[in-house]
């Protein structure tokens, strides 16, 4: 299908952006399960442990690992531990950005606010217009013209999605918004959820992340080695497929256009090392419907509501063998989406609220 | 003049929580705090209009249930990003177990 016979306009000062705030669709309520404030205090409840566990056992395999392949480097002994290094940092820090931007993986504000610092920069993510757009995103979650963090749009472009399991095309977007916000420029479609005194921190920070570029880059070049890129930069491409892995699998496949987190979001049962490298996001219903709860707590928080959300995916392998369909016949028919199926013990799904998704029409 | 108007006994907050209060068309979060103190701030987040009744208190700050904005609700000042706007703050008496807001 040609991109440009698509019936969504996925721009954020676009036509279904405008439809969306007209209708309504934007800043909707959702649908919530019910949980007593009592048992929703205590899994809100904030705590440094599991998260300084975490945080030492993430920077301190990506020292080790870093220090060995740097050790290694000029044999083939290096691959494996630029492997981790590179999970570690490009796609561990997708996590970490994630839950310190929303303010909930520590207790004390410092710790979450350092490490959502390193975490942006690994992840190629400016802190100030990604923890915008990322309420946004929680405000308008899958919602067309009002979500920026759409990772795949209707139709499918599946060569981009296959280019970004290695940072390819993201990296290559970040590195030029990066380079525009150092310049002093937010393009018109950040100003759309950057307040205006936000947005001369972004500038700064860019103008930081430029010089520690340009410092790794010379570097590099004085060495004569791409080695010093191999620990900063690179590592978003060469260890970016696991968050592309695990992140796809967030809302890919699901609808659009609905208010209802049961029907645009997958939760997917993970092996213990993808669950830490996404600290615990796989629970991603759950977290999309209550998103102060700590990311050491969903698994609680789960078994609380599992009665009233669709069935988790049972792996990724699962999650990927009804996503990948869907993601074809979306090539031919961009409507389509997999409906999520309730338990019996759920609470309906409110038709008419979503019997006509509006970019649809 | 103030208009002082009934909320609950004090009782029905816990402690370092909040409940909502809706009154003549309005709504309102009241707090108490860890040292049993009782406030009350205006009841919708100024981000996106989320109640806050429903955030997580810690200490003097309400956390947004939806985007973590923080406030505190002793002085009504938001406490950075995601909210950038304060919080009206009202004040608030207790008298013979009941708590009174003034409006």
């Amino acid at each position: 299908m040609e991109k440009g016979a698509s019936k969504r306009d996925y721009s954020l000062l676009g036509r279904d952006a405008k439809a969306a705030v007209e209708s309504g669709l934007s800043a909707a309520e959702w649908y919530h399960t019910d949980i007593p404030r009592k048992q929703m205090k205590e899994l809100m409840k904030r705590e440094d442990g599991p998260a300084i566990r975490d945080t030492i056992l993430w920077l301190g395999s990506m020292l080790v690992t870093g220090a060995a392949g740097v050790y290694f480097w000029g044999s083939w002994w290096c691959v494996p531990f630029f492997l981790i290094y590179g999970v570690m940092y490009g796609s561990a820090s997708d996590s970490r950005w994630h839950e310190c931007g929303h303010g909930t993986a520590f207790k004390t504000r410092w710790m979450n606010d350092a490490v959502y610092e390193i975490a942006c920069f690994m992840i190629m993510r400016n802190p100030v217009t990604w923890r915008w757009s990322h309420t946004r995103h929680h405000t308008d979650t899958v919602i067309v013209g009002r979500d920026p963090e759409i990772a795949v749009m209707r139709p499918p472009d599946l060569f981009r999605l296959m280019l970004n399991f290695f940072g390819i095309l993201d990296a290559g977007y970040a590195m030029i918004d990066m380079i525009r916000n150092a310049a002093g420029i937010i393009s018109d479609a950040e100003k759309t959820f950057i307040p205006e005194q936000e947005q001369p921190r972004a500038i700064r920070i860019a103008r930081i992340w430029v010089l520690i570029y340009a410092a790794t880059i010379a570097l590099a070049v004085y060495m004569g080695s791409i080695l010093p890129l191999m620990l900063i930069g690179l590592p978003r491409l060469y260890g970016a497929w696991h968050h592309v892995l695990t992140g796809l699998l967030q809302h890919g496949g699901l609808a659009d256009n609905v208010i209802d987190h049961r029907l645009n979001s997958r939760s997917v049962n993970m092996n213990p090392f993808s669950r830490f490298v996404y600290w615990n996001m796989n629970y991603h219903v759950e977290h999309h419907m209550f998103p102060m709860v700590p990311y050491h707590a969903l698994p609680q928080l789960h078994e609380m509501i599992k009665h009233d959300l669709p069935r988790p995916n049972a792996s990724m392998l699962e999650g990927y063998r009804e996503m990948i369909p869907a993601f074809l016949r979306q090539l031919k028919n961009e409507d389509y989406f997999l409906k999520r199926e309730l338990p019996p013990t759920a609470k309906p799904y409110r038709e008419e609220l979503h019997a006509a998704p509006i970019a649809a029409e | 003049m103030s208009n002082w108007v009934e909320v609950c006994a004090t009782d029905k907050i816990d402690e370092e929580d909040v409940i909502r209060f809706d009154h003549g068309g309005m709504t309102f979060a009241v707090y108490r705090s860890p040292d049993d103190t009782f406030f009350a701030t205006a009841g919708l987040c100024t981000h996106e209009k989320i109640h806050l009744a429903d955030g997580l208190v810690m200490d003097d700050i309400i956390e947004c249930p939806k985007h973590n904005g923080r406030f505190n609700y002793k002085t009504g000042e938001a406490k950075g990003a995601p909210v950038c706007v304060n919080l009206k703050t009202y004040p608030v008496k207790v008298e013979a177990g009941t708590v009174y807001i003034s409006l």
